[in-house]
């Protein structure tokens, strides 16, 4: 949340009477005025759309309608953000998540209904046909009325020797008459000034807190982060299968051949009978070691199997090793984007370790299916639940990935049980 | 001796197997780097067997493996030793489920070839027409843990020779090395076979049945 200080209350505050003669309360009143009507216009509108979505939701396009209404407060809020440019150096930018995609227009609108920021939105514009409409149509009531006073003397002299009623029973006959209008009027605008700024101030920031975009939400000003972001993931997994490789090519060959020398060496030595083949048979028992632990270091920076086989065989090799039970039930129509696969076997991984680890559970089940373009997958043991997703740098690191890739992870572990993991990438890459 | 065609991308480990099958009695026609270059050299030296590394270039994927399994399509009878760095069954059912070809068939580790007379015992094996497995995927596969599964309902004498039936051992040599009668591996086998409800083939076929279904998990 943007805590820049109002220009308006700036004003106000360091220059109180430099305020009244800059042009600050012209664009107040300009401000509050525009506001009048158009919150009213909204209120109706909002009100209007409502009833509609009621009565015809017997018929089913009234849930559509009613589905859509907090749409309506998006677009006020597009239009509340712009509008703010009267009174504010800065247009807030839109609070919408940047990835709404291209899908159906259902699916857009599901998206958008689970953007927090559509609620503010929608919020907003019920409390600026409200309270702020109300309140604006107070303000520039007075000054209305004040200007008029003002500016009675000159209307008298005017329209003399007609004469004019600006108080309901008191007429007044000539511009002498009136002058207790301007002693009325003068104070009244003075007044209507500062009010105006201090409820404009008050709406402007009303803007800020509920319009604009909040830290932990996408917007506008993250795309470009998210992108090199996701440049970043895309370099660090490039690095990943560079280094497999490496160690593939280089150290895990070297051993195959150090194990292979030793191993003709034992077969000979042990041939001519020599004391040494013990020593030598020792020797390759801790060059297979090595290996072991090296096919393991390689696995886990990124498994060849992943690469050749796909997601599914990847998953089950796991779950082959795996100390609990673990169901694997992965159907996929083709194979999916690297990084999808990638980011998606770990989770898996990682599910798995955490299950084995803390859950005690006696069973696991793995399930993944594509839809709508998106690979979900349901990871679920029948453990003691209890689990705090926070807790473990793993969970958070793999959450972090999938946000690079549109997707997300939700970890639910009531105590209990049952730890159900639950991710969604889409597969748009 | 054996004629031997030998495809390893690696120059140091390809010398390294060149020496231990010539040291062994055996003849390499052919040491080559790629994909390909197995392909022209099976086709022209007609070899007693092929061993092939799984991931080979270009791509450095499973190229290796792939040629073998295309150049089984052309020689039916051509038998093929693949050797790996992964303890991975998908490879290995890759290769005993992949279509054509009566010969023999084997997917060991590379660091079965320290073992150097079980390695090139495997290697006969596997050229006489058997199937062999690497005793590690057979263990994984042996160790998962079950849920209510046929596996479990095996008594350890008979995951012990169902392990040796992977590795392509026939009911002799599980005898010999169980230091049990034929009779009782018979025995054994066929209470296997009924326990999983696989169908008692032999060979190839027999080894692929029980690695399917060791594979399989309940959907």
């Amino acid at each position: 949340m943007d805590q820049r200080a109002v220009a308006v209350w700036q004003a106000l505050r360091h220059r109180p009477a430099r305020y009244l003669v800059s042009g600050w309360p012209w664009r107040c009143w300009a401000y509050l005025l525009s506001g009048t009507v158009l919150g009213y216009a909204a209120l109706i509108a909002l009100v209007l759309l409502v009833l509609a979505g009621i009565a015809l939701s017997a018929v089913g396009v009234g849930l559509v309608i009613l589905a859509a209404t907090p749409l309506f407060g998006s677009a006020v809020g597009a239009l509340e953000r712009r509008r703010l440019r009267l009174i504010e150096p800065v247009r807030p930018a839109g609070p919408h998540g940047s990835v709404t995609g291209r899908g159906p227009v259902v699916s857009r609108l599901g998206n958008r209904l689970r953007e927090r920021a559509t609620w503010r939105e929608l919020g907003y514009t019920v409390l600026f046909g409200t309270v702020f409409t109300l309140a604006g149509a107070g303000v520039m009531a007075v000054v209305s009325v004040s200007a008029l006073l003002t500016v009675s003397p000159v209307v008298a002299w005017a329209l003399a020797p007609e004469t004019v009623m600006i108080i309901p029973g008191q007429p007044v006959t000539g511009p002498l008459d009136a002058l207790p209008g301007p002693a009325a009027g003068i104070p009244g605008l003075v007044l209507g000034a500062y009010a105006a700024g201090l409820l404009a101030g008050l709406q402007a920031r009303t803007v800020q807190f509920l319009l604009a975009p909040r830290d932990d939400e996408p917007s506008e000003r993250v795309i470009e982060l998210t992108r090199s972001r996701a440049r970043l993931a895309d370099a660090f997994e490039a690095e990943r299968r560079r280094i497999e490789r490496d160690l593939h090519d280089g150290a895990q060959q070297q051993l195959v051949a150090l194990n292979m020398t030793l191993g003709l060496a034992e077969t000979e030595l042990r041939a001519a009978g020599s004391p040494t083949t013990e020593l030598v048979s020792r020797a390759r028992g801790e060059v297979r070691a090595a290996l072991t632990q090296l096919r393991d270091l390689v696995r886990g920076i990124h498994p060849q199997v992943l690469t050749d086989h796909g997601l599914a065989d990847a998953v089950a090799e796991v779950a082959l090793r795996h100390p609990v039970p673990v169901t694997v039930d992965i159907a996929l129509p083709h194979r999916l984007p690297e990084a999808v696969e990638t980011v998606a076997y770990f989770t898996v991984t990682e599910a798995l370790a955490n299950a084995a680890k803390h859950s005690g559970a006696g069973a696991v089940t793995v399930v993944g299916r594509l839809r709508h373009g998106a690979l979900r997958l349901l990871i679920t043991d029948n453990g003691k639940g209890g689990a705090d997703p926070a807790a473990g740098t793993g969970l958070q690191g793999l959450a972090d990935r999938m946000a690079i890739l549109g997707g997300r992870l939700v970890v639910s572990s009531p105590v209990g049980g049952p730890t159900q993991l639950r991710a969604e990438v889409p597969c748009s890459a | 001796m054996l004629r031997i065609v030998l495809a390893e991308d690696s120059v140091l480990l390809r010398a390294g197997l060149v020496e231990l099958l010539t040291r062994s009695g055996h003849t390499v026609t052919a040491a080559v780097g790629d994909a390909g270059e197995l392909a022209r050299a099976v086709d022209a030296d007609l070899p007693d067997v092929v061993i092939t590394d799984v991931r080979m270039p270009p791509d450095h994927r499973d190229e290796g493996l792939r040629a073998a399994l295309a150049l089984r399509a052309r020689h039916v009878r051509l038998p093929v030793l693949v050797l790996s760095q992964y303890v991975a069954t998908a490879y290995a059912t890759q290769l005993l489920g992949g279509g054509a070809g009566t010969g023999g068939l084997g997917y060991l580790l590379k660091d079965r070839v320290g073992e150097v007379a079980e390695f090139l015992d495997a290697l006969r094996r596997v050229a006489d027409g058997r199937t062999v497995i690497d005793p590690e995927v057979v263990r994984v596969l042996l160790a998962q843990q079950t849920e209510d599964r046929p596996l479990s309902r095996l008594t350890p004498r008979e995951r012990e020779v169902l392990a040796l039936m992977a590795e392509g051992l026939n009911n002799q040599a599980i005898a010999q090395r169980l230091t049990v009668t034929e009779a009782s591996v018979v025995k054994h086998s066929g209470n296997i076979f009924m326990k999983l409800d696989l169908d008692p083939t032999e060979g190839n076929r027999r080894v692929l049945a029980v690695l399917a279904h060791l594979r399989s998990r309940p959907g």
